[in-house]
């Protein structure tokens, strides 16, 4: 028969504790806890020569197992490479203006670009696709396009850059700096034009010669209403937009210095698939034609 | 202590064979245990139409779509706080019956009473009662107690497996994943989960039993917290009861009002399942089965007293009953200010909960403004922004929902991907629309800093609007 008395100091010893004559019972541990802790003791010890855990002298232990998380994302990463293998070559080889909104392709696309526009293009064009104006970065987000907006003229875009000099088909305009060989007047008087075709307040009186100025030098690129060129990447000058500003300043500053931006020919440094995927990527983000 | 040889460091557990008893808490558990086990392996087999697009379960948990539905009631994941809802009931119900009865749901309703409960059932069918055990356990192993034991654990494992099995048929179509299950076609994580739930319900059934009530369980621990002076519990009137005396003492004894109505037989501790002795008063280990108070009922009739030398009472009347007053009526131990307050809390979220599931809408919309960048200049100098909008169509079919844009006159809405104002939203599914919202040049909101904007969404079937705020920005100071 089992002993149903209660524990007693004299039976269990106490732990020594002791509070206003209270005394703690050192009673004994249930048996199937005290083998739960034994075997997390026994556990703990093989999981450390399993797996990584041992601090060494140049790095840690690296467990008999060989687990490494690393190698375990780049094992991820393959797996989900090789299971979008097929789509990615489908976009690849896809003609995109052909592209149904309902294709797995486009979607991989678009989701797909905007990880490519994050990585490579946010630098510059900033996270959200909007651009740095005061460094002359265009936005991306907006209906004003300097070389085109089809999924065409983007695709080349991206792919042969602008003005860079590593892609003979690189995108090339060049406006010359009017400050080294035209009067002052002349300047501001253009100046003064261009202000009024983009329905910015302006000197009404300088309006004259500041649109024989303009016809002589600026309307062959920019054209005869400085709608501008998008075959020549010359920008419209009678709309909101300025890549570098529209004040006064900032137009003087521009016919006198000249101002134009550089581009990487990504097609030189992405597969593909990504040129295909950031170029649905862009065009989709609100401004696409 | 020194004079003390070390203490084991641990003590085996020890053995427990309840007797049979009868009674009407026997009675009463057997009748609860019919019931809850009926609601839990029967539940997933109810049907409830819904519709073609609808699982037609009565009770899912459907984790791949993330819907949970009850009958009638559709949860989509937005809404858990109905879940949460329901839990703070279960709580505040476990406050009251705890506050007026005592441990009841650890006696009577926890899913390790009820299962340990019927293993005992088990049990007494192959190897007979407490006696029968007792010497079962003691004799070497034999040919009959190899028998005995291998149809026990036999018929648990049978019980453990049907226990585990149920518990899958709550997350998917249960009449597709039983013949999967039969066929071996179901999903791994179906057989790995019957496989731990049949574990579990074996071990914890079989073998730990009222272990897991007094070292794993933390409500235990809790319940002095819930229980007061009035608290009705399962407890021994040890008044009335002591000194107690066998019946040879009864028989040495000349004065026989010199003994209490405890006779020692025992019969209290026999019976019950988790090895205590209610005598020595409330204690941690007594889940109030009330078992007891059957057996002791049984032995006071049999000796011709009063039954209720064990029974349920209120630590408030034991100077009364001392004294010789009866006890206040039951009512009045249950019926007072504290169980009326947690009534009144348990009802007030009820309420809340199924006012809240008889207002909300069909449909259902998040508005989130694209903020990087705030807002985009157009060519024409009108300015832009952009918000994604998310489309929760609850119809169990496809419909078209139109966008509408308020807030100032001059504001135009686009929906990216569409000339129209309207989009299809596909049958209980989530559509993320991203929006347009420009402003002219020269107008207010292209202007000022912020303006508040309304979006209206309209169902076209069925009329219902709905709407959500959010903000325009504009050009605001230069």
């Amino acid at each position: 028969m089992t002993d149903k008395t209660p524990n007693t100091p004299e039976k269990v010893g106490t732990t020594g504790h002791e509070w206003d004559g209270i005394e703690e019972l050192n009673n004994p541990l249930p048996r199937w806890w005290l083998w739960t802790f034994y075997a997390c003791i026994i556990w703990g010890v093989g999981y450390t020569l399993a797996y990584p855990a041992w601090p060494l002298v140049e790095r840690a232990s690296t467990g008999l197992l060989g687990f490494s998380t690393r190698a375990e994302v780049a094992a991820d990463i393959a797996a989900i490479d090789a299971q979008n293998a097929e789509v990615a070559a489908r976009l690849a080889s896809a003609d995109l203006s052909a592209l149904s909104v309902d294709d797995p392709a486009y979607h991989y696309g678009v989701a797909g670009g905007a990880a490519v526009f994050r990585a490579n293009c946010s630098q510059c064009h900033g996270s959200g696709a909007a651009g740095v104006q005061a460094a002359g970065y265009p936005n991306l987000l907006d209906d004003d396009w300097l070389w085109g907006g089809t999924l065409a003229d983007i695709e080349y875009t991206v792919r042969h850059g602008i003005r860079n000099e590593t892609d003979f088909d690189a995108r090339w305009s060049q406006m010359p700096a009017y400050g080294e060989f035209m009067e002052d007047l002349e300047i501001a008087s253009v100046v003064e034009y261009v202000l009024s075709i983009s329905g910015q307040d302006h000197d009404a009186a300088m309006l004259e010669l500041g649109q024989t100025v303009f016809m002589d030098n600026c309307a062959a690129c920019h054209g005869d209403a400085g709608m501008g060129d998008r075959t020549q990447g010359a920008p419209n000058l009678t709309d909101a937009i300025w890549l570098y500003g529209g004040t006064r300043d900032d137009i003087t500053y521009t016919v006198e210095n000249a101002r134009f931006g550089v581009m990487p020919a990504w097609g030189q440094r992405l597969a593909e698939e990504d040129i295909k995927a950031v170029t649905l990527y862009l065009h989709q983000l609100g401004g696409g034609e | 202590m020194s004079d003390t040889s070390p203490p084991s460091l641990y003590a085996a557990r020890e053995p427990i064979y309840p007797k049979t008893v009868d009674g009407k808490f026997r009675r009463l558990k057997w009748a609860i245990m019919a019931v809850t086990l009926g609601i839990y392996y029967v539940t997933p087999w109810i049907r409830w139409d819904r519709g073609p697009a609808l699982p037609d379960q009565a009770v899912l948990v459907d984790l791949a779509h993330r819907r949970f539905y009850f009958f009638w009631i559709e949860i989509w994941p937005h809404e858990f706080y109905f879940v949460a809802g329901l839990l703070i009931m279960a709580g505040l119900g476990l406050f009251l019956f705890t506050s007026a009865l005592g441990r009841v749901w650890c006696g009577y309703s926890c899913p390790q009473t009820v299962w340990t409960d019927l293993f005992m059932l088990v049990e007494r069918r192959v190897e007979g009662d407490r006696n029968a055990q007792l010497r079962l356990a003691k004799s070497p192993l034999n040919l009959r107690k190899a028998r005995l034991r291998l149809t026990k654990w036999t018929l648990w494992l049978l019980i453990a497996v049907a226990t585990g099995g149920a518990w899958v048929f709550y997350f998917a179509d249960a009449p597709t994943l039983a013949v999967d299950l039969a066929t071996l076609n179901a999903p791994a994580v179906a057989y790995t989960t019957i496989a731990i739930m049949t574990a579990i319900t074996f071990v914890f059934g079989g073998f730990m039993r009222e272990q897991v009530c007094i070292y794993m369980c933390p409500w235990p621990r809790i319940q002095a917290a819930m229980m007061d002076d009035d608290t009705l519990t399962v407890g021994y009137r040890e008044w009335r009861g002591e000194p107690r005396g066998r019946g040879k003492d009864r028989a040495a004894s000349d004065d026989h009002d010199a003994l209490g109505d405890c006779i020692d037989c025992n019969a209290c501790v026999a019976v019950c399942p988790t090895g205590i002795d209610i005598r020595d008063g409330q204690q941690m280990a007594c889940i109030t089965c009330a078992l007891c108070i059957d057996a002791c009922d049984d032995i006071m009739a049999k000796i011709g007293k009063e039954r209720g030398l064990i029974d349920y009472l209120a630590l408030s009347d034991a100077p009364r009953e001392r004294e010789g007053t009866p006890p206040r009526p039951y009512w009045q131990h249950v019926f007072r200010l504290r169980t009326m307050i947690y009534t009144a809390l348990w009802a007030t979220f009820g309420a809340l909960l199924v006012f809240a599931l008889f207002i909300r809408a069909d449909i259902d919309v998040t508005v989130a403004p694209i903020r990087n960048p705030q807002f985009v200049t157009m060519s024409d100098g009108s300015i832009r922004n952009a918000y994604d909008i998310r489309l929760r169509n609850k119809n169990g079919e496809d419909r078209p929902f139109r966008l509408q844009v308020a807030g100032d006159l001059s504001l135009r809405i686009d929906l990216e991907g569409t000339p129209y104002d309207q989009t299809d939203v596909t049958a209980n599914e989530t559509k993320l629309q991203r929006v347009y919202v420009v402003a002219p040049r020269f107008s207010d909101p292209a202007a000022a800093e912020a303006t508040d904007i309304r979006f209206w969404i309209e169902d076209l079937v069925s009329g219902e609007r709905v709407h959500a705020d959010s903000v325009f920005n504009g050009r605001g100071q230069e």
